[in-house]
């Protein structure tokens, strides 16, 4: 595949830089870089039309829903906009969040009588696994590189090298409200922010390593059907992974 | 059977389909469904290598003798186990019933399993029909698709009351075997739809079922190895792993391999090719060839011998289906119980045979 050629506008291009900082929660990876943004176009009158797709018709509601609600807030707040337009196509709910996001209605009130409440929680559950995935990213080359597991126990994040992956972890932490500062413990248990014991290490790394490989082939799946799907057409802004060769 | 490398290998398909998915038997007004689901699965099969891929037309109503030549005669499987799944809502006759499985595969004596299925919120009728299929197909296990839409509602939990009076009446029926499938709608829709804890109670609760996950629980495999771990009686359908991830995410494959032999162990994983989605041919001629990596960012992970590959492709499921091995194909003793409840221990688990 080649990235098609494109011309945008610089308001153009500040809508797709807002929408980068939108991402799938399961995946935890920007709508655009996965693929996700069909368009993006802003009016000289501001008027912003953003269009989105999905690997699958029934990829859950739930999380579709997010995205195309963060989709919405992320492109509203640029200063040149006056007004957005979000939509979602090709999805069996696409009508109900599209209208429901449009009249800024909230999940329980789109989905009326199918939720009982915001998807506040969901978030926190998903941020919580981006975190432990993160852990695995940050830990693993120390592991390599020879560190004990137990070593790790007292390191701080202000001791790890600069890193993208580093970048991501203090961010997904400070999104939960933990701690994410330099002096903050590198690994932490992602629900109460502790410092993880030394009896919980082995266990806690072992999950931070599945919980990585798990998202990781996710996002291999939903970036297959999304080709497929779509005939091997590039969305606004889409990269592929890193691992999409195969081998490191 | 697959022979390969002078080792003969009993091949047990545990997870496939004979659907009719074409427009004839679309419900008018739930088109729209129809199509898309049928077009969701299709995009799965894009995963596998090119030459397997079939026409959309192809793909949304096979034949009796494409599905003989596709499984048995190019695809060296043994016995097959058809996984019904209704979706009554969307396809008139259902999108691949019971009924329509035991109809075609009533004459071919031997080589298939019929599962059906239940829905707890069809009560009473519904313990009734699930009395009858038993009765009439001789099934000794279900399929269970929890976000299966039903007047109304958008989905079940396993835990949920309804569902235990199910579990209950199947066990008596001589049930045996739970596949759990997940999907992405389910009530509340604020909660995480693939979530696998609900059938963590049920383990728990029906010690003499067992319950097989398919697809491994994706999109949530690490729910599901957390709780695989725990209770022996869960066991990992590979449906999807092998065939969504062996050919076009080789380097995920590995991985995810390597994550369930170490959580779940080679005794409790089973085969399933997933048919129609993918053709079973390439998926175990792959899956005999495929080594875990020598490589040290694999070096934690246990490695599959040839021994592990027979009780994967055939053996575990032939033990949970009660399906006789004939004894060429069968392992010594020394390399385990194929099928075994056996715990790895929460928190340490520990390498399996063949490592």
């Amino acid at each position: 595949m080649t990235a098609p050629v494109t011309t945008r506008s610089a308001r153009a291009e500040a809508a797709l830089a807002a929408l980068e900082t939108v991402r799938d929660p399961e995946l935890d990876e920007p709508i655009t870089s996965l693929g996700f943004v069909v368009s993006c176009a802003v009016s000289a009158a501001g008027d912003a039309q953003v269009r989105l797709r999905l690997p699958t018709y029934f990829c859950a509601p739930n999380f579709a829903y997010l995205m195309v609600a963060d989709a919405y807030d992320a492109v509203s707040a640029l200063p040149g906009v006056r007004r957005a337009e979000v939509v979602l196509e090709d999805h069996f709910a696409s009508d109900v969040i599209n209208d429901g996001v449009a009249a800024q209605a909230g999940f329980v009130q789109t989905f009326d009588g199918e939720a009982v409440s915001e998807l506040h929680g969901l978030r926190a559950d998903f941020l919580r696994k981006a975190v432990m995935a993160g852990t695995d990213q940050v830990c693993r080359p120390l592991l390599a590189a020879g560190k004990d597991p137990a070593a790790l126990l007292a390191m701080t994040l202000g001791e790890l090298p600069p890193s993208r992956a580093l970048d991501r972890l203090r961010g997904r932490r400070a999104d939960l409200g933990l701690p994410a500062g330099d002096d903050a413990a590198l690994v932490i248990d992602p629900v109460t922010g502790e410092r993880v014991t030394a009896d919980a290490m082995p266990l806690h790394l072992r999950k931070a390593r599945l919980t990585r490989v798990s998202i990781e082939a996710n996002s291999g799946i939903c970036r297959g059907m999304l080709r497929h799907r779509y005939n091997n057409t590039l969305g606004e802004g889409e990269t592929p992974p890193p691992d999409d060769s195969g081998e490191h | 059977m697959y022979e390969h490398n002078g080792e003969k290998y009993f091949i047990v398909d545990s997870h496939m389909h004979y659907w009719n998915a074409a427009p004839d038997n679309w419900v008018p007004g739930a088109e729209q469904y129809a199509k898309g689901w049928i077009e969701c699965f299709h995009a799965y099969q894009g995963l596998g290598p090119p030459e397997t891929h079939w026409t959309i037309e192809h793909f949304q109503k096979y034949s009796e003798d494409d599905l003989m030549k596709d499984v048995f005669e190019d695809g060296h499987v043994d016995v097959a186990i058809f996984q019904p799944t209704n979706l009554k809502e969307w396809y008139k006759e259902g999108f691949n019933t019971t009924a329509r499985n035991n109809e075609m595969g009533k004459k071919h004596p031997g080589k298939f399993i019929y599962n059906t299925n239940f829905d707890p919120r069809d009560g009473d009728a519904g313990l009734e029909e699930l009395k009858r299929n038993v009765e009439e197909y001789g099934c000794k296990g279900v399929k269970l698709y929890t976000a299966e839409w039903n007047n109304g509602s958008r989905g079940y939990k396993l835990s949920d009351p309804a569902a235990y009076r199910f579990l209950e009446a199947a066990q008596n029926l001589g049930i045996k075997n739970i596949h759990v499938h997940k999907g992405p709608t389910i009530w509340p829709l604020d909660k995480d739809a693939f979530d696998v804890s609900d059938i963590d109670h049920c383990a728990t609760d029906f010690q003499d079922l067992n319950f097989i996950i398919e697809h491994v629980g994706l999109p949530r495999i690490e729910d599901f190895c957390f709780m695989a771990t725990q209770e022996p009686n869960v066991y990992a359908g590979l449906s999807v792993v092998i065939g969504g991830l062996m050919h076009a995410r080789p380097y995920f494959f590995n991985k995810v391999m390597g994550e369930l032999l170490f959580w779940v162990g080679e005794d409790k994983m089973t085969f399933g090719s997933d048919y129609g989605i993918w053709e079973p041919k390439w998926q175990i001629e792959g899956f005999v060839d495929w080594e875990m990596p020598d490589r040290e960012e694999y070096a934690e992970f246990p490695k599959l011998g040839v021994a592990g590959k027979k009780k994967i492709l055939g053996l575990n499921a032939a033990a949970l289906y009660g399906i006789e091995v004939p004894a060429e194909y069968q392992l010594p003793a020394e390399a385990g119980t194929p099928g075994a409840h056996e715990v790895l221990g929460e928190g340490s688990p520990q390498p399996v045979a063949g490592a």
